[in-house]
């Protein structure tokens, strides 16, 4: 036998899936945002309140989840195109499984496609799953320290969603403390502070994701 | 499990590197493993093991780990120090502003093959 270098990093494999999804994707004109968190920070609650905001936009959604069906059927229940992606006991999605949910969903007729991840405030951050843009959600009952629990988490996501700022009043949450974490972490980090209850602040979250959508479809059409 | 997924990664690699070099057998795969990566060792290897068998390509394909140390360097003093078991704050002179400058990495290093 004789040796050969590879000299690869492991996740090189997924990183290529992931990009050639997200090349294909934003060839359709289609945003493809994962949505990630800690179990019960409120991502499906978040998701149905913006369906319902922004009925003029054809928007779906993927469901990971490691065995239950629960929030597809809370999803399906508004009338969006959804689909369920059980992980199999896998604590996080990779664009191969992204891929093969991606196929059974269609793309077609779709301006934004959400990915709920798996709840988990870890690993999801580690692998590339094809989305355009990393959304996470922290909420208020789990502490403003998250930041310096998590880097990793806020240096991958795009924008952070400071959600059920309704506890305000019953929480030590210092929402200018978490924002200067978050931003000495990804100065780039989008910060949005909501109420999926009440609805304060989902009009400045759903603005910028109109924008991010018409932001992914005009540089296809500027492309050659 | 985690570990599994990242099997998968592995073995698709493997498949990859096996086309473009005309091989028909891996004897050996070297991981370079960091040691904050997340990923368990001990988990990895039965992972590993479970699949090999599986998949007959990589049947007799043996897993060899090596660790990468974890290194944080600290912008207060310029300074690098083992990460574990310090953490974030510099043991030389206090800093919190530091950043892990190795050791959440996994390699794929090489392989013995024909
Ligand atoms: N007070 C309050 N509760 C919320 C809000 N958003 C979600 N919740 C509650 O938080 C719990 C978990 O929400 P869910 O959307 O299922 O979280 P997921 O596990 O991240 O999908 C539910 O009991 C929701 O009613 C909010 O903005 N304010
Ligand atoms: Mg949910
Ligand atoms: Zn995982
Ligand atoms: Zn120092």
């Amino acid at each position: 036998m004789k040796v050969i270098q590879v000299d690869r990093f492991i996740s090189d494999a997924n990183d290529k899936d992931a990009a050639k999804l997200r090349e294909d994707l934003k060839a359709k004109g289609v945003l493809f945002l994962n949505l990630m968190s800690s179990p019960g920070s409120g991502k499906t609650t978040f998701l149905s309140r913006t369906l319902q905001d922004l009925k003029d936009l054809r928007l779906a959604v993927m469901e990971a989840d490691i065995a239950s069906t629960v929030d597809a059927e809370r999803i399906a229940a508004l009338g969006a195109r959804s689909i369920q992606v059980h992980t199999g006991g896998m604590c996080h999605m990779d664009a191969g499984m992204t891929g093969a949910a991606l196929e059974t969903l269609g793309t077609d007729e779709l301006d934004v496609i959400f990915l709920e991840n798996v709840g988990n405030l870890i690993c999801p951050a580690e692998f590339d799953t094809g989305a355009h843009k990393n959304v996470m959600i922290l909420s208020v009952p789990e502490g403003d320290d998250k930041p310096l629990k998590y880097p990793l988490m806020f240096q991958q996501s795009d924008v952070l969603i400071v959600s059920k700022i309704d506890a305000l009043p019953y929480f030590n949450f210092d929402l200018d403390k978490c924002r200067e974490r978050a931003l000495r972490l990804n100065p780039d980090i989008r910060i949005f502070p909501v109420s999926a209850k009440t609805g304060e602040g989902m009009e400045e979250w759903e603005n910028w994701l109109r924008e991010a959508r018409e932001k992914n479809t005009s540089s296809v059409t500027a492309a050659p | 499990m985690h570990e599994m997924g990242i099997v998968l990664h592995l073995a698709k690699t493997l498949d990859e590197t096996a086309e473009e070099e005309n091989l028909t057998k891996i004897g050996s795969v070297t991981l370079q493993v960091g040691e904050v990566s997340g990923i368990m060792t001990d988990l990895f290897t039965d992972c590993w093991n479970y699949f090999r068998g599986r998949h007959k390509a990589l049947t007799e394909c043996e897993l060899i780990l090596e660790t990468i140390p974890a290194v944080t360097y600290c912008e207060g003093c310029g300074k690098t120090y083992p990460t574990v078991p310090q953490g974030r704050q510099c043991p030389h002179c206090g800093s919190w502003e530091t950043w892990l400058k190795q050791g959440n990495e996994c390699i794929i290093k090489e392989i013995e093959a024909e």
